[in-house]
C-alpha cells in the first residue's frame, strides 16, 4: 500500500480507479479518462495534486542560495507572488528535478517539487545549504488541488477565502495570492487557465467537494498526462533526469545563462556540453499514419535509428496520437515511428500542440 | 461486477467467444476487459486470410493508457474484421459483447470451442485475479 493524500476518502467515494504513483496511491481516473481531459478543454476540471511537495526556503541568505541551486534565476522575482519554473541540476548537467518556485516577500520562497523525488530532493537542498543562512521546511501539513480549464477560476471564485478572493482573481498569469495559510498560484499543468490551491490537509476535502458541487469534474493521473502532453510540457523522468539534461529535452528556455558570474550548480558541464553542440534535439512528433506512439518506441528517419520517444500517446483533443522525443539534431520535417516493428509516418512539430482548447499545430 | 453472458465461451486472457453455427467463432474482449483498459482509442485488426495459432497475439487494442494484444483463443483462419472499429474504437467500451467486437475465424478444429472456459469458470477467474 502506498502513501494516501487527504483526499483519498474522495477518490475512494467517487468510485476512482486508484494506482501506485511515486510511492503514493492515487486516481488515475474516476470512469472515463477522456470525458475528464475534455471537461478541462472545455469547462473545468480538478486534480488532487497533494502528492506534491511544497517546501518553503526562508532566510537572509534565501535569494542567493536559489541562485545557486536553480538553473534558472530567482533574481527574476522582483514581485511578490511571482512564479518560476526551473531546473534543479547535479553537477554533470542532469536534472535532478524540475519545479516552481514562487517569491513570497524579501527572504521568503515557496517551491514545488515532484513527489517520486521529494525526498531526495529535499536531502539535495539540505546539502547544498551548507554556508547560506536558510532554512528548509517541508510541508507536509499542506494538500494540494489544481483547478484547471476556461471556467476553472469562475467556479472556484466563491469558495476561496473571503480574505484572498479578490488578490487571487485579480492575478495574472504566474503569479500567486498568498493568505498565509491558503496559498493560490495561477499556475497548472495543463496548457489552460486555471488556480493551484495549497491549504492545510484538513480543509481539503471541504473544498474538494465544494468544486464537484459547482460542477468541476474530478481528474485523475490519466487525464493530467494527456493534458500535459498536449500542451508540450515535460515529465520528470520521462522526458529528462538525472542523466538527460535540460538542453537535450527542450528546457533550454528555462536556463538563465545571464548574468555570466552567476555558478549556479551544472552551470560548468552545461556550458561545455552547449558550446560542443553535438546534443540531441527535443523535438514534437504527429503521428500521420494509423496506430498510438508509447514511450521508448524508436523515431527512424530513411529505416536508420535518428532517436526515441519520451512521450507519447493519443491526444484527445485532436483525436491523433502525439509525442515528445529526442532526435539526432538537424533530421528532415518528416519521419517514421517504429510501432510493432511497422514503420509509420509522423511528422516533426513544433510544441505545444494544444493551448486553450486551441490545436496549436496543422493536422 | 461486470457483465459475464453465459452463452459465450472465455479465455484466461479476457477474450470472449461466440459459436456463430456455421463453422465460424467471433471474439471480442469481456467487459471487465474493456473497463480495465479505459477508453479505446485505437484498434489494429488481423488480415483477413490470416492463419493464426492458439494463443497466439492476433490483434492489438490501444487505449488511453496502453496497448493490449488479443490472443486467438484457437488455431484457424482469419475470415473478417470489424470496420466499425476503424472509426470507433470506442465502440469496444460502449457494446463489449456485440458490436465491438474484433475478428471472426474459421476454428481449424471446431470441437476445441467446447475446451474454452464457460461463464462461470471466466467469472472465477477474474475474482480470483482481483483478490
Amino acid at each position: 500500500m502506498g502513501l494516501r493524500t487527504p483526499l483519498y476518502p474522495e477518490h475512494e467515494r467517487l468510485g476512482a480507479r486508484l494506482v501506485p504513483f511515486g510511492g503514493w496511491d492515487m486516481p488515475l481516473h474516476y470512469g472515463s479518462q477522456l470525458e475528464e481531459h475534455h471537461a478541462v478543454r472545455r469547462a473545468a476540471g480538478m486534480f488532487d495534486v497533494s502528492h506534491m511537495q511544497p517546501v518553503d526556503i526562508a532566510g537572509a541568505d534565501a535569494e542567493s542560495y536559489l541562485r545557486h541551486l536553480l538553473a534558472n534565476d530567482v533574481a527574476k522575482l522582483k514581485a511578490p507572488g511571482k512564479a518560476l519554473y526551473s531546473c534543479m541540476l547535479n553537477a554533470r548537467g542532469g536534472v535532478v528535478d524540475d519545479l516552481i518556485v514562487y517569491a513570497r516577500e524579501p527572504g521568503r520562497y515557496r517551491a514545488v517539487v515532484n513527489a517520486a523525488t521529494a525526498d531526495k530532493d529535499i536531502a539535495w537542498m539540505q546539502r547544498h545549504a551548507a554556508g547560506f543562512e536558510v532554512e528548509i521546511d517541508r510541508r507536509s501539513d499542506l494538500a494540494m488541488i489544481a483547478v484547471q480549464g476556461p471556467e476553472a477560476r469562475q467556479r472556484a471564485a466563491a469558495l476561496l477565502p473571503a480574505d484572498l478572493r479578490e488578490a487571487a482573481m485579480q492575478l495574472q498569469p504566474f503569479f500567486a495570492a498568498d493568505g498565509e495559510r491558503w496559498f493560490v498560484g495561477r499556475t497548472g499543468y495543463t496548457g489552460e487557465d486555471g488556480f493551484e490551491i495549497m491549504l492545510p490537509a484538513d480543509e481539503a476535502a471541504g473544498l474538494w467537494r465544494s468544486l464537484n458541487a459547482a460542477g468541476v469534474q474530478p481528474c485523475g493521473l490519466g487525464a493530467r498526462d494527456t493534458l500535459r502532453l498536449e500542451a508540450g510540457m515535460n515529465l520528470y523522468g520521462q522526458d529528462m533526469d538525472e542523466d538527460i539534461g535540460p538542453l537535450e529535452s527542450g528546457l533550454g528556455w528555462t536556463l538563465a545563462w545571464e548574468p555570466a558570474e552567476r555558478e549556479f550548480i551544472g552551470r560548468e558541464a552545461l556550458t561545455q556540453q552547449r558550446d560542443a553542440g553535438n546534443h540531441g534535439v527535443f523535438v514534437g512528433l504527429l503521428l500521420t499514419g494509423r496506430g498510438v506512439i508509447r514511450n521508448h518506441q524508436r523515431v527512424l528517419c530513411d529505416g536508420r535509428a535518428v532517436g526515441e520517444v519520451t512521450s507519447g500517446g493519443f491526444s484527445p483533443t485532436l483525436e491523433r496520437s502525439i509525442a515528445l522525443a529526442r532526435v539526432e539534431p538537424g533530421i528532415a520535417d518528416s519521419c517514421d515511428i517504429e510501432i510493432r516493428g511497422k514503420a509509420v509516418p509522423a511528422r516533426v512539430v513544433q510544441p505545444p500542440f494544444v493551448r486553450h482548447g486551441k490545436a496549436r499545430i496543422a493536422l | 461486477m461486470s457483465e459475464v453472458p453465459a452463452e459465450l465461451r472465455y479465455t484466461k486472457t479476457h477474450e470472449w467467444v461466440k459459436d456463430n453455427g456455421d463453422g465460424t467463432l467471433t471474439v471480442g474482449i469481456t467487459d471487465h476487459a474493456q473497463e480495465a483498459l479505459g477508453d479505446i482509442v485505437f484498434v489494429e485488426p488481423p488480415e483477413v486470410g490470416r492463419a493464426i495459432a492458439a494463443e497466439e497475439a492476433s490483434a492489438v487494442v490501444e487505449s488511453v493508457k496502453a496497448a493490449s494484444d488479443i490472443y486467438a483463443p484457437l488455431a484457424g483462419e482469419i475470415v473478417e474484421t470489424n470496420a466499425t472499429l476503424t472509426d470507433a474504437p470506442e465502440t469496444i467500451n460502449t457494446s463489449p459483447y456485440e458490436d465491438g467486437w474484433i475478428f471472426r475465424f474459421a476454428p481449424a478444429d471446431p470441437s476445441a470451442y467446447h475446451n474454452l472456459l464457460d461463464a462461470a469458470t471466466y467469472e472465477q477467474a477474474v475474482e480470483d485475479e482481483d483478490d
